[in-house]
């Protein structure tokens, strides 16, 4: 049989698919050809800097083949073997639910037939006896890639058609700049992330230094930009412009492009901004015109820098004491950042290192804000720009993001929206379900407004029921959330009467189930997307990428073994509750597809029947594109001319303002001084606090390790670990001891040696929280007394199935890490708040 | 003619292992009739990419190296073996897959370690440089293709215009090692050994900026440099075992001297004034 090739799409970039006698045989990066789009050209003195004709995508993107036919595909529906529908809610033994034996008891097959019966009939009673709020659902980020068939398209419109409590996502990437940055310059409708218009260009004609700041964008891809900036850094390096790295690990990026490694002691990075801003203060090295033209309270920092305000000066000397950077290194820091034109690459989108996922991130992502403030932030060449996006950009073509055309709402003939009021939170959705009550204050991931953050919260809803049933859709929290063992005890009470597991591959949270659904990937159906375009709260995130592909996501091979596509599965269950028509409004899936191209600005450029034969689209480039940098036109006292509509003050009378309060930068935020006067942690001056889990704390006497735990180098979270075994040869994402493939752990000799580690040696990490296995790999390039690690390891292997607290072999870090919020008033996680101790593993 | 090579520019490589991965992709479980047998999914591999960490905390320099399969003219794999091993009219060195079966000694005469075994078809492998696909009519082979930084290129060594050619003219190309075998494939910028250190002011306990640093050895100076903003300073692609001597001279200031015997690379730490 011949050789059939296909386009389809991943969470790390385009791929072209090579399929013979219906069986997929290679997986490559989208390659274009001389019918498509010209790529863009940066003239910079003569010198020509233009982008490769390929989509430069993921390590992990190139595993689909061995991902789809991965031993870890879920092939057909599964029912534990001891869980009995009949059974009572909280009934035990022969005939009961059995929920305690969630994660413990093996399953029986079952027909799909069976299976949309049992599901079905459970949603039907639970909704009966308590109301459509008492079933929950959650889908993980980003397991597979779609606009229509995925999370926000199918997964979202069935829920919000039948009702359901919701889990509010946290913006667990970038906890910091969502929480505290926006207090400072606004970009609330980014969640706290700057605009990134033009920066590659204006950072290769104007800057002379990068200062990554816990960025290492070659890990983290500007999220599903794949490998496409990584270029673009080399160019950098080749200028002569010097790349310093700040990060108690030296991470990847570090690795390529870094002129200097400064690491810092974790949780004090605050101290280290503060105590750099003593020097500019001191030394007269700072931007006085632009701090007093355009920011707001700098008196008062000052003060407080200079110890005027609780008699401590954050001297560089007090800077080494807090964060153990020799007090000479912060001068020269200092220096170097305030004698050229300095871009801070701070862990914005794409670069999310530890610090704005610690104790008090908040105060961190401010004042790293308020630095660049210092230096004229705006300036040519002086950004907030973590170097992975930003290329010249063709905006004018509208084409939603996946998180923008949520519900199917764009192209439906009925609009839905969850009727249901109530919420749960991501974070402590297990403590809600366990305590039967849960509170906060703050709507996560919500772009609206400054205000959104002081909502109050709670659970159950007056009114409302309590949650009963879980519909667990592409699970992986065990390895990305906070203190994860909580998830394990949430899933053995009986409070869940009953849970579902939606997915394509067993993974961390799949055998805690009582049904299990098997999914087929995007390489089995059809869908329509664009390469690294979330929309959303994060507009034109596709400049991540070198060009703008919109992809027609083309069906390669049948669903692998019974599973079905995420809409069948839905159209399923839509057809036992009744709701089947007002779920497809008479659809085919095609049509669906057809409709999304409609409403977008493609059919302007080409007809849909080629749209769809070739598979992608690339953008064209403007004729005489005339750059707009981001934030110029605030330093320039200009109307934001850039292209970020999702600014509400753009192309109004306020449009020469930030999104704060007062319009200009904030060294005290008027929005916390009206909304939280009193807070000490996130005050409206924002301060260097010791972290509640770090050097200073009663634990570090019994923990003396800082775990680290970022984003993962060669998967997307948990997605493609284990699933794929040639990423586990990859010696620095898994490691073999004895047959067995264990998660990485990072750890200095100097720490390796007293605990009579070498390595390759299994060794275990515990706390009071818990206890887990890895490989030690001893290196340099972490700091001593840190261990660095990464989330997101898709496999939970504990030594006793179905008890929660036992040891885990399978590498989820993420358990060790602890509860507690960033601050009193700021929900967001903080896993790299974490200390542990390690020793040898003797099992 | 065509004769195709390959260099690798270690100082663009990223470490992401997307050659790696596309190598496996291509060859594992799939059959490529002639050329080579189907790799079993996991274990054995045509390329594998090297990890050399270089320096202590906090002067650490990491590199990537690919390792496959050299192309080499003399064909040592083939020695005893003129049926087995051939090389082609465009140059690649190809282990038949049917005539090499049973031959386990093929994989021990490679000085590059870069040929191994298939257990399950019992015949040795190794790196063809896609020539199934070149043969298809592609223009380079799969790690080429996905690599995103350019530190892969492909060509054809005989054509001066190709990419490759110039590399190889620039003079910066180096073999893995020197075995002059006629390899085709070549590196820029593999890793030597370096000498890093800091120099402090002690007096004020600052980085010491712009002062002169001078490596010597056997009484010659091999080479000099000024220390930047952070008082750094580094000697990177030297050679070792060697002894040297780095010296450190500033206007006001009693000069240093630190004797090194350089077996790998090291960072000196602070040089206080």
């Amino acid at each position: 049989m011949g050789e059939k090739t296909f386009v389809n799409c991943t969470g790390g970039g385009p791929i072209r698919v090579h399929v013979e006698g219906g069986k997929i045989t290679k997986v490559r990066p989208l390659v274009f050809d001389e019918n498509d789009a010209a790529s863009w050209v940066i003239d910079v003195d003569g010198k020509k800097y233009t982008p490769p004709r390929k989509a430069c995508v993921a390590p992990f993107t190139l595993t689909e083949r061995a991902r789809v036919y991965s031993e870890d595909r879920i092939m057909y529906p599964m029912k534990r073997v001891d869980f009995d529908p009949k059974g009572a809610p909280g009934s035990t033994g022969p005939g009961g639910r059995n929920a305690q034996n969630r994660g413990k008891s093996p399953y029986v097959r079952i027909s799909w037939k069976e299976a949309f019966e049992l599901v079905g009939n459970e949603m039907i009673r639970i909704r009966k006896d308590y109301g459509p709020e008492a079933i929950t659902s959650r889908a993980s980020s980003h397991h597979n890639w779609g606009n229509v068939g995925y999370r926000t398209g199918a997964w979202s419109r069935f829920f919000s058609l039948i009702g359901f409590t919701d889990i509010l996502d946290n913006p667990d990437s970038w906890e910091g700049w969502h929480w505290g940055a926006t207090h400072t310059y606004g970009f609330y409708w980014r969640l706290g992330n700057p605009e990134h218009y033009d920066m590659l260009e204006d950072s290769l004609r104007n800057t002379e230094l990068i200062i990554h700041w816990g960025n290492d964008v070659d890990s983290t891809h500007g999220i599903y930009g794949g490998n496409e900036s990584a270029q673009w850094r080399l160019w950098f390096r080749d200028k002569g412009v010097k790349q310093i790295f700040l990060d108690p690990y030296f991470n990847y990026t570090a690795a390529h492009v870094g002129s200097k490694w400064i690491s810092y002691r974790p949780g004090t990075t605050s101290a280290l901004a503060a105590a750099i801003a003593h020097v500019w203060l001191t030394e007269g090295t700072y931007d006085k015109e632009y701090v007093e033209r355009k920011t707001l309270g700098f008196d008062e920092f000052k003060k407080y820098i200079l110890g005027e305000e609780d008699g401590t000066p954050k001297t560089p000397q007090w800077g080494e004491e807090v964060t153990d950077v020799p007090a000479r290194t912060i001068v020269a820091l200092a220096r170097e950042w305030a004698s050229h034109r300095t871009t801070l690459a701070g862990g914005t989108k794409g670069g999310e290192g530890g610090y704005c996922r610690q104790a008090y991130a908040t105060e961190h992502a401010r004042m790293l804000v308020l630095l660049q403030a210092m230096q004229g932030l705006g300036k040519p060449g002086v950004g907030i720009w973590g170097t992975g996006n930003g290329p010249p950009y063709n905006h004018t073509l509208d084409f939603p993001g996946y998180a923008s055309g949520g519900n199917f709402n764009l192209m439906a003939e009925k609009p839905i929206a969850n009727p249901v009021a109530q919420r749960l939170y991501r974070i402590t959705a297990p403590d809600a379900i366990l305590n039967g009550k849960d509170a906060w204050m703050g709507q996560p991931f919500c772009g609206g407004s400054l205000e959104q953050q002081f909502i109050k919260w709670e659970y159950p809803l007056p009114g409302h029921s309590k949650v009963k049933m879980f519909y667990r859709y592409g699970g992986a929290f065990l390895s990305t959330m906070v203190d994860t063992n909580k998830w394990v005890r949430m899933y053995q009470s009986p409070e869940l009467e009953f849970v579902v597991n939606q997915d394509c591959w067993f993974s961390t949270e799949t055998r805690l189930a009582d049904v299990i659904l098997p999914a087929c990937t995007n390489l089995e159906r059809d869908d329509i997307s664009e390469y690294a375009s979330s929309g959303g709260y994060s507009l034109h995130a596709s400049g991540s990428a070198n060009h703008r592909i919109i992809i027609y996501q083309q069906k390669c091979v049948e669903p692998v073994g019974e599973s079905k596509s995420d809409y069948d599965i839905f159209c399923g269950l839509a057809e036992k509750l009744g709701v089947l028509q007002e779920y497809t409004e008479g659809n085919t899936w095609d049509q669906w597809i057809e409709k999304m191209f409609y409403k977008s600005d493609l059919p302007k450029y080409i007809m849909f029947d080629e749209f769809k034969k070739k598979g992608y689209f690339v953008v064209p480039q403007l004729e005489n594109y005339k750059p707009t940098p981001a934030l110029r036109w605030w330093y320039e006292d200009r109307t934001c001319d850039t292209p970020d509509t999702s600014n509400p003050k753009r192309h109004t009378d306020k449009g020469t303002e930030l999104g704060t309060y007062s319009g200009k930068i904030e060294f005290v935020s008027q929005s916390l001084l009206a909304n939280t006067p009193d807070d000490t942690e996130r005050a409206p001056l924002a301060k260097y606090i010791p972290s509640w889990e770090g050097h200073e704390s009663e634990a570090f006497k019994k923990y003396p390790i800082a775990l680290i735990s970022p984003h993962p180098r060669f998967t997307f979270h948990t997605h493609h670990d284990h699933h794929v075994p040639w990423l586990s040869e990859i010696p620095g994402h898994r490691l073999d001891n004895d047959g067995y493939k264990y998660w990485v752990a990072r750890v200095h000799p100097s720490d390796a040696e007293p605990r009579g580690i070498k390595q390759g040696d299994v060794i275990e990490l515990y706390n009071d929280r818990a206890s887990v296995l890895c490989v030690a790999q001893v290196t340099e390039r972490v700091r001593p007394g840190v261990l660095h690690s990464y989330e997101g390891a898709a496999s939970y292997d504990p030594i006793e199935p179905g008890k929660a607290g036992t040891t885990d072999r399978g590498g989820c870090v993420n358990m060790l890490t602890p509860s507690k919020m960033v601050s009193k008033n700021v929900p967001g996680m903080a896993p790299n708040s974490c200390l542990i101790e390690f020793r040898k593993w003797e099992a | 003619m065509t004769r195709f090579g390959m260099v690798m520019d270690v100082t663009k490589c990223n470490g992401c292992y997307n050659c790696f991965i596309s190598c496996k992709d291509e060859y594992c479980g799939n059959e490529h009739k002639g050329y080579s047998a189907a790799l079993p999914m996991t274990g054995q591999t045509f390329l594998t990419v090297v990890e050399k960490e270089r320096g202590q905390y906090p002067k650490v320099k990491v590199d990537y190296v690919a390792h496959l399969c050299q192309q080499c003219d003399a064909m040592p794999c083939g020695n005893g073996h003129p049926d087995a091993v051939y090389m082609r009219d465009d140059g690649i060195v190809i282990i038949d897959p049917k005539k090499a079966a049973g031959l386990k000694d093929i994989v021990g005469r490679c000085p590059y370690r870069v040929i191994t075994w298939n257990e399950e078809k019992e015949v040795a492998q190794k790196c063809t440089m896609c020539a199934h696909l070149l043969d298809d009519g592609w223009k380079e082979p799969r790690c080429v293709e996905s690599c995103p930084t350019g530190a892969l290129v492909f060509g054809d060594l005989d054509d001066p215009n190709s990419d490759i050619s110039k590399l190889v003219k620039s003079a910066k190309t180096e073999q893995l090692a020197n075995y002059k075998l006629g390899e085709k494939v070549c590196y820029v910028g593999l890793p030597k050994e370096f000498i890093a250190g800091a120099v402090v002011f002690g007096d004020k306990d600052e980085c010491a900026k712009d002062v002169d640093v001078i490596l010597e050895s056997e009484g010659k100076t091999v080479a000099a440099t000024k220390t930047d903003g952070f008082g750094d300073f580094e000697f990177e692609g030297l050679a070792a075992p060697t002894q040297y001597q780095v010296r450190v001279v500033a206007a006001g200031y009693d000069p240093k001297a630190v004797d090194v015997k350089l077996y790998k690379s090291v960072n000196l730490g602070d040089i206080v004034l």
